[in-house]
């Protein structure tokens, strides 16, 4: 991990919707990501994870804050050169594989488009070659590339997506959800893979993902969010072992553990957000309860949490 | 083998095999025999299901799970006769009630079955909605088909079945439309809609890879619920083997179109003896060591397109014996609950032990659990509390 972080969200917020309909869905967050690091997202279905990897991809625009990549500012309006270059080398995998794949195209051109989009190959040979090993880096056949997306699996379908996205050798990969569908040993595969490229390329993910065993075996370092906020932030391991805020606690408690034995005696952690009892005056803050050890809380709760050890 | 007339009404009285008495708990409910299917695309012949079998029984809750592409969800659709056109059924049987699911041959035998009988939730609950109408209609209009309820029954059914699925203000939320729902409570609405039926069977495709984990373990909650009140079996499809662990009574591993290993729960996470199965677990990231490359099988599953010699696991197997690669293993009994389709069982075979990282499982991930103050004994708890409040937006 180097020190200047290749992507700075600061203060960012994102709004559906206007006048007394109108919805923060994203309420002012903040987050760092640094050459070849994985951070992950996880929380709550609704909290805002897939949309704040789509106001960072432009796809929504920010209502507030700001987005930078490399030192320069990319929420808003940027010239079309910076554009392009936005477009290559930040890169995502959406969630629903279903939706984001183009059910009229077959797999050979869904993968390609980038590659022609950018003209990232010489000629014809390579071009088939690039999308071979796109395809083999992900498990699947390059007898697959002749078919259409809704003659897969949900796995299958999911791969192509991550094999389209990879193609195009982006810098930030935002990795949505992208290995959900995926079986135990494919899964492996694949994070092996994305743990490859950011080795050997440099890449740095933003991920996404519920499955907090795969979480904790990628990650540099996680945020965890809450109904548009963080609420916690640690280097992965720290996380698993001294949660600090109560949300963090019960997301913890409720990950399934591969262990019938163990599941049977399994008790869950529940988070009540009136348990905090904050009052005015009494706003919780972010803040550095450890060193690179982030959390959402007010002066009580920081004294309390990180008593005793 | 028994058939439904065609020409029998879908409304009309079903045929007298389906109307038979409940099921004692343990009892075979549904098998599938050999099953074979197959898809034509663009003149070509994939093959997605070959000679499959599998039993459910009455009351339990049967995981299947495996490689991506293996035909998990192909073999659960067609046991509601819902395949993509260019499939269908090729050979074998599925027995229902003494009736051939595999014989029906058009949809009005498989109204009678689909829905009122067997019942599925996939994993996307969006597409099983239709956003232009009220979610408490949707569930409605499924009780009145299914049930031949009138419109006052079944409203007051769907109520019914919103409250028992943990959904809040039902009365509020019956006359809300599926955007107005978040992701959670749209897939316990579509659960409901399920349920509102009174299915004997609820088959669950990956219902719960969507939703984060807190919410994940409401549903299966739920899920385990349901069936202790209403003596449902439930077929249960996840890659998520803590969900497994969590739900499943027998466990059924699916490779290359097949089921190559099948036990109870604790047969096959303490003493699998499938090669696949033994590869499967030791994946998983709760035995990796960080930084450290995880473990994953080489290479890539069989085309379908072509016929399968031998083991169809035996090209990544480093285990793989001459025989694997000549003749398809039989399954060899290890248990009257557990079998195994490897050759590794035959007597003939030299002697060979599941990895050390799979028998190491059960303490690793006590161990990892432990740490994180997380798993079974010992964690933080606040007594009684099984269930989160209803998620909010
Ligand atoms: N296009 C949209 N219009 C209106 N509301 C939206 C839109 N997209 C998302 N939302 C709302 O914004 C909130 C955050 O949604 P988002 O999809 O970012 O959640 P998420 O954290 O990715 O959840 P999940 O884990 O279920 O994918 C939700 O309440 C959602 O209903
Ligand atoms: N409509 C179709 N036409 C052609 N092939 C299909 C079709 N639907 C599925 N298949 C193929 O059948 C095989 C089994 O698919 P299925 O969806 O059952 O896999 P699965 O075990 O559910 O996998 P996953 O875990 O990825 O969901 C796959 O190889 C898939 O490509
Ligand atoms: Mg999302
Ligand atoms: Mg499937």
């Amino acid at each position: 991990m180097s020190a200047e972080p290749i992507l700075s969200v600061e203060g960012l917020k994102v709004r559906f919707g206007s006048g007394r309909k109108a919805f923060e869905a994203v309420r002012g967050v903040s987050f760092e990501l640094y050459r070849d690091e994985t951070l992950s997202l996880v929380g709550e279905s609704g909290s805002g994870k897939t949309t704040i990897g789509r106001a960072i991809m432009r796809v929504y625009p920010a209502a507030a804050g700001s987005v930078r990549y490399r030192g320069r500012e990319i929420a808003g309006k940027v010239g079309a050169e910076e554009e392009r270059l936005l477009r290559q080398k930040i890169q995502m995998i959406f969630q629903d594989p279903m939706a984001s794949l183009n059910e009229r195209a077959k797999i050979d051109y869904i993968v390609s488009e980038g590659l022609y989009n950018f003209k990232l190959f010489k000629d014809e040979a390579e071009r088939l070659a690039k999308v071979e090993k796109a395809l083999l880096e992900v498990g699947l056949l390059p007898e697959f590339a002749s078919r259409f997306p809704h003659e897969f699996s949900g796995g299958q379908r999911q791969r192509i997506g991550i094999a389209r996205a990879l193609a195009m050798e982006p810098e930030i990969l935002i990795a949505d959800e992208p290995i959900s569908a995926l079986d135990v040993s494919i899964r492996a595969q694949v994070i092996n893979l994305l743990n490859k490229l950011k080795r050997d390329r440099g890449l740095s993910y933003l991920f996404i993902a519920h499955d907090l065993s795969v979480v904790r075996f990628i990650s540099d370092r996680i945020a965890v969010i809450h109904l548009g906020r963080l609420v916690e932030l640690a280097p992965a391991e720290e996380l698993f072992e001294r949660p600090l805020h109560p949300y963090t606690k019960a997301l913890l408690s409720a990950v399934p553990v591969p262990d019938p034995d163990e599941e049977r005696d399994k008790k869950l952690v529940v988070y009540d957000p009136a348990s905090h009892g904050y009052e005015a005056g009494d706003a919780p803050a972010w803040r550095e309860a450890l060193p690179g050890h982030f959390v959402l809380a007010n002066e009580a709760e920081l004294r309390d949490w990180t008593a005793g050890g | 083998m028994t058939r439904i007339k065609n020409d029998t009404a879908a409304a009309g009285p079903a045929a007298p095999a389906l109307e038979a008495a409940p099921r004692a708990p343990g009892e075979l409910l549904l098998s599938a025999q050999d099953l074979v299917i197959g898809f034509t695309l663009r003149g070509r012949k994939l093959t997605a299901v070959r000679r499959a079998s599998l039993e459910l029984r009455a009351g339990e809750t049967l995981a299947v799970v495996g490689e991506s592409g293996s035909g998990k969800s192909v073999l659960a659709k067609s046991l509601l006769g819902m395949l993509d056109r260019n499939g269908r059924a090729e050979s074998g049987r599925i027995m229902y009630r003494g009736v051939d699911l595999a014989a029906f041959t058009g949809e009005k035998e498989w109204l009678k079955v689909r829905g009122s009988r067997i019942a599925m939730v996939f994993q996307d609950p969006m597409t099983a909605l239709n956003p232009l109408k009220t979610v408490g209609e949707q569930i409605r209009e499924a009780a009145a088909l299914h049930r031949g309820l009138d419109k006052a029954a079944s409203r007051a059914l769907a109520l019914d079945m919103l409250k028992r699925v943990g959904i809040g203000e039902p009365e509020r939320r019956y006359g809300q439309y599926p955007h107005e729902f978040s992701g959670g409570m749209l897939q316990r609405a579509v659960i409901a809609a399920a349920i509102a039926c009174g299915p004997e069977i609820l088959i669950c495709d990956e219902p719960t890879t969507a939703l984060d984990v807190t919410i994940q373990a409401q549903i299966l909650d739920l899920i385990k619920g349901l069936q202790r009140d209403l003596g449902m079996s439930v077929l249960f499809i996840t890659h998520d083997l803590g969900v497994v662990a969590k739900m499943a009574d027998r466990i059924a591993v699916m490779y290359a179109g097949q089921v190559v290993e099948e036990g109870l729960s604790r047969e096959l996470f303490y003493d699998p003896r499938h090669p696949y199965t033994w590869a499967l677990l030791a994946s998983l990231p709760q035995l990796g060591v960080k930084g450290e490359e995880l473990f994953a099988i080489k290479g890539t599953p069989p085309s379908l397109f072509k016929e399968i010699k031998g083991d169809a696991f035996a090209p990544r197997n480093p285990m793989a014996l001459k025989v694997d690669f000549e003749h398809e293993p039989p399954f060899f009994d290890l248990s009257p609950t557990h079998r195994a389709k490897t050759w590794l069982l035959d007597p003939r075979a030299p002697a060979m032990e599941a990895p050390d990282t799979v028998k190491r499982l059960k303490s690793r991930i006590a161990d990892a659990g432990r740490a994180a103050g997380v798993a079974g004994a010992g964690s933080p708890e606040r007594p009684g509390s099984g269930v989160k409040k209803e998620a909010k937006r």
